[in-house]
């Protein structure tokens, strides 16, 4: 590991830390390029009136978000957030304060959209947006997660996230994009998927999937793809499809629907369950991707869609799916659209459908991370709380030993893994080791408390941030797990097939 | 009819305007801009009844605030219940004749010590912009001035009882004010200073971060029900994407 910064150190007591003004103003992710900008519709490099571009882009999200607008008038800057983001913490910049981030913005509303601004600027902390601005945009809403721990507690409900997302809409409006996010997106247009597997390879891998299955259980488990008329359109994140634990949990779902006889396949058309459109506040972008799934299931004509382990992404699908790529009229209407594969599996748990050798995850202590897009901007079950409930449920069924982790660091207070938002880049890896210390520090008291030994997630960019992080703290990169590999691991499954 | 009688009567007209118009227009802004999707935050209420007791809680309890940090919501809680106390007991300048319930003695009195609560509630306020060197960070000067201003207008209420007007008088000028029947304010220099602050109170409101207030009730992440599967959402502006196969 050669890393130029140092790792945050494990405290016993986190206390808040005192500020270091530009502590990580150097952290910038790299730039995106005209290849990938064109194809979203976004100008190649920094246009030349800039300024008056971004301003007039300001102005029109004002009018179209009412969270934006009542969001940069109404902050008291209490300071009750300040110490809520794990970027904060982690990094001690004051502009990773949520309030710090927001006012980067909202010095410039301030200045170009109020009479105070225009008159007093310096009375309000109004400012023009310089180039030094737009640069501190740019590093700073990239150290943003949207994880929204900061909106849970303020006491007008500002969303830290809805301001970030609006500042890369502005920024990418005016050429300067980020590659990470946007490379994706162009990915998925053309594509299918975030990581431009094309159909064939995805086959293969599908295939490479069914016969490992079948060495290990000899059940001969099936992963279907655009298998038609099937009953469920799974879609799930890419990386469950090559990626460690991901690719466990991919195993897991295929064994839940086998053992409940639930016919399903996977789509080459809406091969990600990712919207990365989101992350960049592209609504336009996250549309047509969310489009996508619409299509399949009607190419397919299945009668339900399924989503796998995917924190994000179940956002989208749970807040905005129906609304982005509805009405989901022509689907099966005995079931919510879309449902979760935790939903799955809760019920078949509930109608007595899957039994379970809890012992076969005896070699585990486990506890649960709860991601941020599921914590806080989604739901399960058709319960207030059911993202919390159930996924800890399913754990308890399947599994022996778990524990919680503080209170203060789990379900609506939980703390982002570091990673999300669009920040799962090589190039922000200081930002993602530091930004993983809250998390970290309630792990390894967990660990010395109960001898826990790995930490569940449903979320794709977890479980990668997970992996690649832990080692930094001393910890193995196989410690985090996905939930249905549990769910596979202790699954009982009939032979009698083969 | 006094100049001093004509200005102020002249000033509240003119800051009523700013604080009324003002207001209703930004809450007619707010309510014109679409919440195009929906993000409340956990734990999100399943109706709209669910959403009316989380705003209730969260405006007469600072919920959200409460679990966030305890000396800040100990100060702005009991600054803002004082604010209302105060502002029932100055219910009797403004009524005529004065509703019962605000001549009684306990919305009298209480009213009365509302006004120390608040100054201790305002200095706590202050103090932690000074201290805590977070919110030292975020505080630009208006921030300090606004806190000054109300403690101003506090504490120039406070001195009323040591240097005091004919209530008499106080109350015939604003009952005046209200129905156009014009009666002469008394001259005093604190009963001045007081009123001015007010004025300038009320004019800065709309275009302040005093926003918040009308801003509580307009924020997606509190107002919203958490209906997605079930319900779409679509923004008129959307709309236009709209090419449902
Ligand atoms: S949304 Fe999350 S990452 Fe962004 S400022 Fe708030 S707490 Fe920090
Ligand atoms: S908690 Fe809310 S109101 Fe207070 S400073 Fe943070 S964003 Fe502003």
């Amino acid at each position: 590991m050669a890393s130029k910064f140092e790792t945050p150190e494990v405290r016993k007591f986190p206390v808040i830390p005192k500020l270091e003004n530009s502590a990580t103003s150097h952290l910038s992710p790299f730039k995106s390029k005209e290849e990938f900008q064109s194809s979203l519709g976004y100008p190649g490099e920094l246009v030349e009136n800039w300024q008056e571009k971004a301003i007039d882009k300001m102005g029109d999200l004002l009018g179209k978000y009412r969270s934006l607008r009542v969001y940069l008038d109404s902050c008291i800057q209490c300071g009750a957030c300040t110490d809520k983001c794990h970027y904060y913490q982690g990094t001690k910049d004051p502009n990773n304060m949520p309030v710090g981030r927001q006012n980067l913005m909202r010095g410039v509303y301030r200045r170009y959209f109020t009479l105070p601004g225009k008159y007093f600027p310096k009375l309000v902390g109004a400012t023009d947006l310089t180039k030094e601005v737009l640069d501190d945009w740019y590093s700073y809403y990239h150290q943003c997660s949207q994880c929204r721990r900061c909106a849970v507690f303020c006491p007008i409900g500002i969303d830290t996230a809805e301001i970030s997302m609006a500042a890369r809409e502005v920024m990418d409006s005016i050429g300067v994009g980020q590659k990470y996010c946007n490379e994706i997106i162009g990915k998925v247009h053309k594509i299918g998927n975030n990581l431009g597997l094309p159909e064939p390879a995805l086959a293969d891998t599908l295939e490479g999937l069914e016969e490992d299955v079948l060495d290990d259980t000899e059940v001969d488990v099936k992963f279907p793809l655009d298998v038609k008329d099937s009953e469920v359109l799974l879609v799930t994140p890419s990386a469950d499809f090559f990626a460690e634990p991901h690719v466990d949990g991919l195993i897991g779902y295929a064994k839940v629907f086998h053992q409940a006889g639930i016919s399903w396949t996977l789509s080459s058309h809406a091969s990600e369950a990712a919207n990365f459109g989101m992350f960049i506040g592209s609504y336009d972008n996250m549309k047509k991707l969310a489009m996508r799934i619409r299509e399949a299931a009607l190419e397919l004509n299945v009668k339900r869609i399924v989503f796998g382990e995917c924190g994000h992404a179940w956002r989208v699908a749970y807040s905005f799916l129906n609304t982005l790529a509805g009405p989901f009229d022509f689907l099966d209407p005995r079931y919510p659209v879309p449902q979760h594969i935790c939903e799955i599996t809760n019920g078949l748990i509930d109608q007595n459908v899957l039994h379970f050798d809890k012992s076969a995850n005896d070699d585990m202590t486990l506890t649960y991370h709860d991601s941020c897009n599921v914590a806080r901007a989604s739901s399960m079950g058709g319960i207030m709380g059911g993202q919390f409930t159930i996924p800890r449920k399913i754990i308890q069924t399947v599994a022996n030993n778990f524990y919680d982790m503080d209170d203060e660091t789990i379900r609506e207070k939980t703390y982002c893994c570091g990673g999300g938002g669009g920040l799962l880049t090589d190039d922000l890896m200081e930002l993602r080791v530091k930004g993983a210390l809250p998390r970290m520090e309630a792990l390894k008291h967990l660990i010395e408390e109960k001898g826990v030994t790995h930490m569940a997630a449903i979320c794709a960019i977890c479980k990668s941030q997970f992996s690649k992080v832990f080692q930094y703290y001393d910890l193995e990169l196989d410690q985090i797990v996905s939930l249905h590999q549990l769910v596979s691991n202790a699954l009982i499954m009939n032979k009698k097939e083969v | 009819m006094s100049f001093v009688t004509i200005l102020y009567a002249a000033l509240f007209y003119f800051a009523a305007t700013i604080l009324f118009v003002g207001l209703a227009y930004r809450v007619y802004e707010y309510a014109k801009i679409p919440a195009p999707l929906k993000i409340p935050t956990p734990p999100a209420p399943m109706t709209q009844r669910g959403v009316a007791i989380r705003i209730f809680r969260e405006v007469v309890f600072f919920e959200s605030l409460f679990s966030a940090t305890k000396w800040t919501w100990l100060f702005s809680w009991i600054f803002h219940l004082a604010l209302l106390l105060a502002a029932l007991r100055h219910l009797k300048y403004f009524t005529d004749p004065v509703w019962f319930w605000v001549s009684s003695e306990l919305v009298q009195v209480a009213g009365h010590y509302a006004a120390y609560l608040m100054l201790a509630g305002l200095l706590g306020l202050f103090a932690r912009r000074v201290f805590v060197d977070r919110v030292r960070y975020i505080s630009s000067p208006s921030d300090y001035l606004i806190l000054v201003l109300i403690i101003a207008i506090a504490g120039s209420g406070l001195m009323m009882k040591w240097f005091p007007s004919d209530i008499l008088a106080i109350k015939l000028f604003f009952v005046g004010l209200l129905t156009f029947n014009f009666s002469e304010l008394p001259s005093d220099a604190v009963l001045l200073i007081h009123l001015s602050l007010v004025i300038a109170l009320m004019i800065i409101f709309p275009y302040s971060k005093l926003l918040h207030a009308p801003g509580l009730f307009f924020s997606p992440t509190r107002n919203q029900v958490d209906n997605a599967r079930s319900k779409r959402h679509v923004a008129d502006w959307a709309k236009r994407m709209e090419s449902t196969k």
